[in-house]
């Protein structure tokens, strides 16, 4: 009864690893970041984009508006991509859009601006990447969608035609 | 008098040279248990990306801001959650990660408690 006992448990033990391996298989590699937590807007003080002036982000962001803060640069080609629909964006007027400058060359990103339009309410510029850390960004382009001083949703890279119905969806 | 000169110039540079070293040591050490997101398999210390470069500055400020290294983890977690960590810590999601090692040593002694020693 002992000598059954020994091979038994080992089979059983295997199995068990075999079977943790191999449903690590089936899962993705690629590490895809929560998006929809509900978490507070960091508190930061940076420059404003034309005057150069300090801003602080309370004055900013304030209660019961909805806000779109969209992280972008003039070096940044998926920004391109997005722009004319944050221009349509800011046409619908249904919510106020923001603009971080990331790492970016303020001439440079002043004539993007000039060339493609400004959908902005307001800029503010993160000259060295650190606000966006304080976001948990992971680079540009980034979206968050911001009421109440809450981080409702944020999205990772480019905004497409898809992405808007939503946010319209969800600000309804 | 140059001897004093000299000696002088050493005690003032050489406790700050030591104080910026110690602290270039924490902050490789942090960053190397940091995971560059954008860029996985690599480190935080290890990569050149804008993304790994930001968070360098923002760990050296947290270290100038007098934050410990658990502290400095625990800030970078709540931004960017548990999987920016390389060593994560005991919870309820890696607790096979933890105990799995432990248990197959536990379960391979007794192997080889039974059949070498015990038969003898």
């Amino acid at each position: 009864m002992k000598n059954k006992i020994l091979p038994f448990s080992v089979i059983i033990i295997f199995g068990i690893i075999f079977l943790i391996f191999y449903k690590g298989l089936e899962e993705s590699k690629i590490y895809t970041p929560d998006v929809n937590t509900k978490k507070e807007i960091p508190a930061f003080n940076t420059k404003e984009f034309f005057s150069g002036e300090n801003v602080k982000s309370s004055s900013i962001f304030e209660l019961d508006k909805v806000y779109l803060l969209n992280i972008w640069s003039s070096w940044c080609v998926p920004c391109r991509q997005e722009h004319p629909l944050l221009m349509n964006l800011n046409l619908e007027n249904k919510l106020n859009i923001i603009g971080m400058n990331y790492k970016d060359n303020l001439k440079n990103a002043e004539n993007f601006l000039k060339e493609l339009g400004n959908p902005y309410k307001e800029i503010f510029i993160d000259l060295d990447g650190t606000i966006a850390i304080e976001w948990g960004a992971y680079g540009v382009p980034e979206s968050f969608l911001i009421y109440n001083n809450e981080i409702i949703k944020k999205y990772i890279g480019p905004l497409n035609q898809e992405l808007l119905d939503e946010i319209n969806l969800l600000i309804k | 008098m140059k001897f004093l000169k000299f000696f002088l110039i050493v005690m003032i540079l050489f406790p700050i040279s030591s104080v910026n070293a110690e602290e270039n040591d924490k902050r490789n050490k942090i960053t190397k248990n940091l995971r560059c997101l954008i860029c996985q398999g690599q480190s935080v210390y290890d990569s050149d990306s804008e993304f790994a470069n930001s968070l360098k500055i923002v760990v050296d400020k947290k270290l100038q801001e007098g934050l410990s290294e658990d502290q400095i983890y625990e800030y970078f977690k709540t931004k960017y959650g548990e999987w920016i960590l390389y060593d994560p810590g005991l919870n309820k999601n890696t607790y096979i990660l933890w105990l799995l090692p432990i248990l197959i040593f536990l379960i391979g002694g007794a192997i080889i408690y039974k059949t070498f020693i015990v038969k003898k």
